[in-house]
C-alpha cells in the first residue's frame, strides 16, 4: 500500500494551492477594474491632462504605494502557483489518449488556461518594461500619456496588445467562474447561473475596454 | 451493423502496448457495447488468439467496473452513462471506434483495457467512513434528518467509483470522486465527528496517489454515470477551507 505523504502545510496540497490561486486571482480581477477605469482617461480629448494627473497620483500617493506592494505580491504568488501547476501537468497522465474528444465535455476556455496564462505573462513583462520600468525606475523625461501615445501609435505594439487582451479574455472567461467555485462560494444553481453570466460579462467587457484604447490611438494616426 | 475497432492491446504492465485493428460485422443495433466485445472475443478464442481483456461485472450500471475510453470520451459518446449501458445503436454503421484504457498515473494498465483503480479505494480508506458503536442496531430514524438533506446526501452517495471523472479530466484529477464522498458525509449528522480530518486526509491521500489538481473544467460531471454535481466540489472546498482556517475547538 502506498503511504500518504503528509503535506507540510495545507497550502502545499493541490486544493490549498488552488485556493491561493483563486484568492490572488480575485484580487487581480479587482485590480483590472481599477486599472481599466484609469486607462479610460486616455480617451479624453484633453491632451493627456487628466491621465497624467491620475498617473501622478498613482505613483506618489502613499496609500497606493502600499497597495502596490500587495499587488506585486499577488502577481508573484499567482504566477508562482500557476507555473507549479503547469509544470506538473504531464505528471498525472504521462501517457495521453490517442483520441481525446475533450470538446464534448468542457469549454475551450477552461482547457486553454495554460496558453492564456503564458500569453498574459509575456504581455505583463513587456507591459511593465514599457511603462512601469520606463516611468518609475528609469525616470523617463516623457509623461505617461506620451509613453502610451508613442506605444499605441505603433501598429505592432497595438496588435500585440489587442491579441494579449483576447487571451486575457480567455483566462477570465473560465477564471472568473472557476475562482468562485474554488472558494466554495457557488452554493446553488441560482448563484452558479449569476456567476456564469457575470463571468461572461467581465471576460468580454474588461479586455474590450483595454483594447479600445490602442485602437483609438491607432485610428487617430490615419 | 459493421464496425472497425481500434483496440489498445497490452500484455501486462511492463509491455509497451499498441493499437490493433479488428473488423466486426453482423452486429445487431441492440447489442450492448460490452456484448459487441464479447462477440469479438468469442471469435478471437475460436481463432486461437488472445481475447481482449476488459473490466465488467454487473452490466447494469451499478458496479462501476466497465471503464473504457471510447472515441475520445470516458464511457463513450453519451454523457452520464456507463459503458455497459451503451448500445451499438448509439454508433453509425461502418464507424471506426477507438477503444483505450482509462489513462492516469494512479491507474496503471494491468492488461489491454483493464486498469488498477485501487488508488480510489485507498482514498476511501483514509476518510470515507464514520464511527459507530457496535452492539444492537439503533432504531431506524432515531436521528431526525430533514428530507431535503437526506436527498442531497443520497445524491452524493450514489458515486459508483468508476473513475470516469479521472479519465475525463485534463489533469487526471479525482476531485469529483473525493468530493462526492466528503459531501455525502458532510450532509449527515453521522458524518460530523470525523468531518474536519476526513477532508484533510482524503485530499492528502489523493495527492499522494498522484492525481492532478482540479481546474473546474466540469468534464467530470458531464461523464459521471451517477450524475454527481459540481456542487460536491464546492462543498469539499468549503470543508477544506473551514477545516484548515478555523481552530478545532475539540483538539487537545
Ligand atoms: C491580471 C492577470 C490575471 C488574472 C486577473 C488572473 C486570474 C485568474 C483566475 C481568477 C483564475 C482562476 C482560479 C481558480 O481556478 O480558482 C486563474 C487561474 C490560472 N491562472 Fe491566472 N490570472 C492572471 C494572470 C496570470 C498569469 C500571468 C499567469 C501565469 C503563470 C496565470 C496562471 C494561471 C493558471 C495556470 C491558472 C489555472 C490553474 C488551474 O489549472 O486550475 N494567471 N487566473
Ligand atoms: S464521481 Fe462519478 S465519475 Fe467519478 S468515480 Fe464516482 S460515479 Fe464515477
Ligand atoms: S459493468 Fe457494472 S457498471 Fe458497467
Amino acid at each position: 500500500m502506498r503511504t500518504t505523504v503528509e503535506p507540510v502545510s495545507w497550502l502545499h496540497t493541490s486544493v490549498g494551492r488552488k485556493i491561493i490561486m483563486a484568492a490572488t486571482g480575485v484580487f487581480l480581477m479587482t485590480f483590472l477594474v481599477v486599472h481599466l477605469a484609469g486607462n479610460l482617461l486616455l480617451l479624453r480629448a484633453d491632451g493627456g491632462a487628466a491621465f497624467n494627473a491620475y498617473a501622478e497620483f498613482m505613483s506618489t500617493n502613499p496609500f497606493i504605494r502600499v497597495l502596490e506592494v500587495f499587488l506585486f505580491a499577488g502577481f508573484v504568488i499567482h504566477i508562482y502557483q500557476g507555473i507549479y501547476f503547469i509544470s506538473r501537468e504531464k505528471k498525472s497522465r504521462p501517457k495521453g489518449y490517442a483520441l481525446n474528444n475533450a470538446g464534448a465535455n468542457s469549454s475551450i476556455f477552461s482547457r486553454t488556461m495554460r496558453l492564456s496564462a503564458i500569453v498574459v505573462l509575456v504581455f505583463l513583462i513587456v507591459h511593465l518594461r514599457h511603462f512601469f520600468v520606463e516611468h518609475r525606475l528609469l525616470g523617463s523625461p516623457y509623461t505617461m500619456y506620451d509613453l502610451c501615445k508613442a506605444a499605441f501609435e505603433n501598429p505592432w505594439y497595438s496588435l500585440f496588445y489587442v491579441v494579449s487582451m483576447v487571451l486575457l479574455g480567455f483566462h477570465l472567461a473560465h477564471g472568473f467562474y472557476s475562482s468562485f467555485q474554488t472558494l466554495g462560494l457557488i452554493l446553488n444553481r441560482r448563484i452558479e447561473a449569476v456567476i456564469k453570466w457575470a463571468g461572461a460579462a467581465f471576460a468580454l467587457g474588461v479586455p474590450l475596454g483595454f483594447a479600445i484604447i490602442p485602437l483609438y490611438f491607432l485610428v487617430k494616426t490615419f | 451493423m459493421r464496425f472497425t475497432l481500434e483496440i489498445w492491446r497490452q500484455k501486462n504492465a511492463q509491455d509497451e502496448g499498441r493499437f490493433e485493428v479488428y473488423e466486426v460485422d453482423g452486429i445487431s443495433p441492440n447489442t450492448s457495447f460490452l456484448e459487441m466485445l464479447d462477440i469479438l472475443n468469442e471469435r478471437l478464442i475460436k481463432e486461437g488468439k488472445e481475447p481482449v481483456a476488459f473490466d465488467h461485472d454487473c452490466r447494469e450500471g451499478i458496479c462501476g467496473s466497465c471503464g473504457l475510453f471510447i472515441n475520445g470520451r470516458a464511457h463513450g459518446p453519451l454523457p452520464n452513462i456507463t459503458t455497459c449501458r451503451l448500445y451499438m445503436r448509439h454508433f453509425k454503421d461502418g464507424e471506426r471506434i477507438v477503444i483505450e484504457p482509462f489513462r492516469a498515473k494512479p491507474f496503471p494498465v494491468i492488461k489491454d483495457l483493464v486498469v488498477d483503480r485501487s488508488a480510489l479505494d485507498r482514498i476511501i480508506q483514509k476518510g470515507g467512513y464514520i464511527s459507530v458503536n457496535t452492539g444492537s442496531a439503533p432504531d431506524a430514524n432515531s436521528i431526525p434528518i430533514p428530507k431535503a438533506v437526506a436527498d442531497r446526501a443520497f445524491d452524493y452517495a450514489t458515486c459508483i467509483g468508476c473513475g470516469a471523472c479521472v479519465a475525463a479530466c485534463k489533469n487526471a484529477s479525482a476531485m469529483l470522486f473525493v468530493a462526492a464522498k466528503v459531501s455525502h458525509l458532510a450532509m449527515l449528522p453521522q458524518g460530523q465527528p470525523e468531518r474536519r480530518q476526513r477532508v484533510k486526509r482524503m485530499v492528502a491521500q489523493m495527492d499522494s496517489e498522484g492525481f492532478g489538481h482540479c481546474s473546474n473544467t466540469g468534464a467530470c460531471a458531464v461523464e459521471c454515470p451517477a450524475k454527481i454535481p459540481l456542487s460536491a466540489i464546492a462543498q469539499l472546498q468549503r470543508d477544506y477551507i473551514w477545516a484548515n482556517l478555523t481552530p478545532d475547538l475539540y483538539a487537545r
